[in-house]
């Protein structure tokens, strides 16, 4: 039988820096909870707004799948690998840390803010060297279907990390339904909605709520409005 | 006060540097670095360590030495920077 948790979206841990508001599902920073320290090899999943010509200095990572996802707005990359891009709303950026990189994120306009999503995946091989990559997105891909945008798998839809991991975008109308059939054993997948309401398992799911399913080998998602969500599946022993 | 002594092991200089730095910001905290499982052993008998964190460039192998070598609890640390380190020694020290 599947086993569920839900993450209210009022539940998660807060920081405003002023130039930085994030919401945090699991422990990041100062915010410590130990009942919320991760789902499966899903460590984080930041909910970032950041001011107009405002962002994160450089500053390092090891080891560790950085997932960018843009929801408005533009976000201006440099790693000491020498990339320097800009990522935007229908963009998804990865990184694989690996034995160490630096990087550096801004807002890429002076006024406006930028919305976007910081997920972070453990790795299943530790030291590997770093890599960046960015992908733009067909956002029509995903309307009324599931849209594939990570897989483990170079050669597949999507940007690819060093995890067992799939990710998908889906933006439904409401009314619809869609079944997820999980792509690995011994995975478990975390609903994030990004607006609207879907009911999934019997539990309704606002928008920015969190919910892990396990211990099964498919689920449905019903659209109680028009909805868009995010799907990560991610090994649950790692 | 007795401040918790946290050994770091890792081999990238400048990300070491970081997280001393972070652990170091707690007043109640102490960091050290060691860049090899020889110069940790040699510090263990210097100071009575609380944890031992794992950084970049530890391989399996030295993980496992380390973790032979040390009753305190020996964690990964992943991240190179604040977003997990202090949740991660949080965590170790139960």
């Amino acid at each position: 039988m599947a086993q569920t948790i839900f993450h209210p979206a009022a539940s998660r841990g807060k920081a405003d820096l002023g130039w930085l508001k994030s919401y945090h599902s699991f422990s990041f920073g100062g915010y410590y909870n130990p009942e919320r320290m991760n789902f499966g090899a899903l460590r984080v999943l930041n909910d970032d707004t950041v001011a107009g010509g405002k962002g994160f200095g450089e500053h390092p990572h090891d080891n560790m799948e950085i997932i960018s996802i843009p929801l408005k707005g533009g976000l201006k990359h440099h790693d000491s690998m020498d990339n320097t891009a800009v990522i935007s709303d229908g963009d998804i950026q990865v990184m694989s840390a690996g034995t160490g990189i630096f990087h550096e994120e801004h807002n890429d306009d002076k006024h406006d803010e930028v919305k976007f999503l910081q997920i972070w995946i453990y790795p299943n091989v530790r030291n590997v060297e770093p890599r960046y990559d960015q992908l733009t997105l067909n956002k029509a891909d995903r309307h009324n279907k599931l849209q594939q945008v990570l897989s483990p798998n170079a050669n597949d839809a999507g940007v690819w990390i060093y995890q067992n991991a799939w990710f998908h975008l889906g933006n439904f109308d409401k009314g619809l339904s869609t079944e997820y059939q999980l792509k690995a054993k011994g995975n478990g997948v975390y609903v994030f909605v990004l607006n609207g309401s879907v009911e999934i398992n019997g539990q309704v799911l606002n928008t920015r709520d969190g919910f892990g399913i396990w211990d099964t080998d498919s689920f449905t998602i019903n659209d109680l409005s028009d909805a868009e969500f995010l799907l990560m599946e991610v090994p649950m022993e790692f | 006060m007795q401040k918790l002594e946290i050994l770091v092991v890792g081999k990238h200089p400048e990300i070491m540097k970081i997280i001393l730095r972070l652990i170091n910001n707690k007043p109640e905290w102490s960091g050290n670095a060691a860049f090899s499982v020889d110069e940790a052993v040699e510090l263990s008998g210097k100071i009575n360590f609380n944890v031992v964190l794992l950084g970049a460039g530890v391989d399996e192998e030295e993980s496992n030495l380390l973790k032979a070598n040390f009753k305190v609890p020996v964690v990964q640390h992943y991240g190179g920077g604040s977003g997990l380190l202090y949740a991660e020694i949080y965590q170790a020290l139960g």
